[in-house]
């Protein structure tokens, strides 16, 4: 019988978070490249695949950079980079290496010391100096003085003209994931919130006000991935790689081909086909929190409601504690842990809760999860299916 | 149009598509590009057609649109954005169909809304560098 090659994540590992001022961004992967190890039980010389999106900032962490550091003699490396969904598209394509036996173990890693080193400007502007020659395609944007949070307040006031979306509407996905982050020690704000807090809040870029803008902080995450056949030796049960996809409909935000519509549409429909499942199969979402509006956008483009009914779909409550698609159960960016690339979290925190795992943020009976990472400007959408049970 | 003295914003660098686009500025025209094979209009401009792969040619616009979405920015570290808070970041319509990030200015940042009738104007970035603006048509 040949061997079982189904691909799996057998390990996780993060880092410490939201603020570690002793560790530098390449001590974040390998912290949390140790504790995946730890956690799973492979041993490092087991390892002949390695995947990074580098990108910590201040520190040199590129791929072949971070593969020489740690020492993984591979036949397998991925150095896609896609921004903050990289790793969903990490795993989309280790899962098909793994697979067709290019390699038999692959470990990513990510790790970044953004609140120690660079303090909590990113998002709002110094992306260039006064006068400063800028080429490529951002030369058609940098004179005109948009920031990271400005680029999805178009969305959200393009979302609100076209479907009357209402900040409050918006407010309650800040809420839900923020009563998770209460259930979460490490997380950077644990007090509930309102509504009324979130919208009177003052605003960076109309109408995303400061509450609806995710935290900046520290942190690592390491996932190591493998056959089925292979981590039926290993400590924790695995989490089976049911179905991923990934697209991208643009990069830079002037070029987003409708305002209302992320690359979710696409991918979406391709990861559920894969995994041969439904939205209505899932019972928990980890998704790209980068700004209030994200979420919103990547709930209509996998299909969890209708375009334009975003709004009124969490204002009813799906995403709470309790609710029947309980999403971010780690805190989430919003109130947890975002170190500038938050996609490595999501599968983390899915693999905790398909673990049952998650403490008392667990999700009960979870079979089904699923991550989905956002890159960019809303550009690059990466969707990741994962199962407590073999498919 | 404004002295270059005056400018403190990052300045485009030119290149072999953007030197025509920018230099039409520093005349006060603004260009987009038409697809002579399959009529595809796009910017920014690109050294092919984004729909067919063809090479596309330059057409000068009204300068009229409207606005299809836009963004008030109130917080920005970066000079010299931070001393000109609060201002509006937005994606302009062309009536030829082609959009554009720009700012519109002219106009309290309170007023601003999508659908709103813009007319574009030019400033000097630097020698043959014109930068188009916009303000309420």
């Amino acid at each position: 019988m040949p061997a079982d090659r189904t691909p799996v994540i057998a390990g996780i590992g993060l880092s410490d978070y939201p603020k570690a001022p002793d560790l530098d961004g390449v001590q974040h992967h390998v912290l949390a490249m140790q504790r995946a190890l730890a956690d799973c039980g492979v041993k490092k010389s087991d390892i002949d695949g390695y995947v990074g999106a580098g990108g910590s900032g201040v520190m040199i962490d590129d791929p072949v950079t971070m593969a020489e550091y740690l020492r993984i003699d591979h036949r397998y490396i991925d150095s896609t980079m896609t921004g903050g969904s990289s790793f969903e598209f990490h795993v989309q394509h280790a899962a098909a290496a793994i697979k067709d036996g290019i390699c038999d173990t692959v470990l990513i890693t990510y790790g970044s010391d953004q609140l120690s080193r660079m303090g909590r400007t990113l998002g709002t502007g110094g992306f260039h100096r006064t006068g400063q020659r800028v080429g490529g395609p951002i030369q058609y944007e940098a004179p005109y003085g948009n920031s990271l949070v400005g680029a999805y307040a178009m969305v959200a006031q393009r979302h609100m003209h076209e479907f009357g979306t209402t900040s409050e509407q918006l407010a309650e996905i800040a809420v839900g994931v923020r009563e998770f982050a209460g259930l979460n020690p490490n997380a950077m704000y644990r007090d509930p919130i309102t509504v009324d807090d979130v919208v009177s809040s003052r605003l960076i870029a109309d109408p995303l006000h400061k509450l609806d803008c995710c935290v900046i902080s520290d942190g690592g995450g390491a996932i190591i991935m493998t056959t089925a056949e292979r981590a039926r030796d290993l400590a924790k049960p695995p989490a089976y790689v049911l179905g991923a996809a990934g697209a991208q409909t643009h990069w830079n935000i002037s070029q987003m081909p409708d305002y209302t519509q992320s690359a979710a549409a696409i991918c979406g429909p391709i990861a559920f086909d894969r995994a041969r499942l439904a939205p209505g199969d899932v019972d928990t979402i980890q998704f790209y929190d980068s700004f209030t509006v994200s979420v919103l956008m990547l709930l209509e483009g996998l299909g969890f409601c209708g375009k334009g009914e975003g709004g009124s779909f969490v204002a009813d409550g799906h995403l709470r504690r309790g609710g029947d698609l309980p999403m971010n159960t780690d805190g989430g960016g919003l109130s947890s842990c975002h170190p500038g690339m938050r996609g490595i979290f999501l599968l983390i925190e899915s693999v905790r809760q398909l673990r049952g795992d998650a403490g008392t943020a667990q999700v009960p009976d979870a079979r089904i999860a699923l991550a989905c990472g956002s890159g960019g400007w809303l550009s690059c959408i990466g969707a990741v299916i994962l199962g407590k049970e073999h498919p | 149009m404004t002295d270059t003295a005056e400018w403190e914003r990052p300045i485009p660098a030119l290149d072999g598509v953007s030197k025509t686009y920018w230099e039409a500025g520093a005349r006060g025209e603004l260009l987009f590009q038409q697809c002579p094979a399959c009529g595809n209009r796009q910017l920014y401009p690109r050294a092919m057609c984004t729909a067919c792969g063809e090479t596309p040619e330059w057409v000068r616009a009204s300068g009229r649109g409207t606005v299809h979405t836009f963004t008030v920015i109130r917080q920005n570290y970066g000079r010299p954005f931070r001393d000109e808070l609060p201002y509006v970041v937005a994606i302009v319509e062309l009536e030829e169909g082609p959009r554009l990030m720009t700012n519109v200015t002219g106009i309290a940042v309170e007023d601003v809304r999508i659908g709103l009738p813009v007319q574009v104007y030019f400033e000097l970035a630097a020698e043959g560098v014109g930068v188009p603006f916009f303000h309420p048509a």
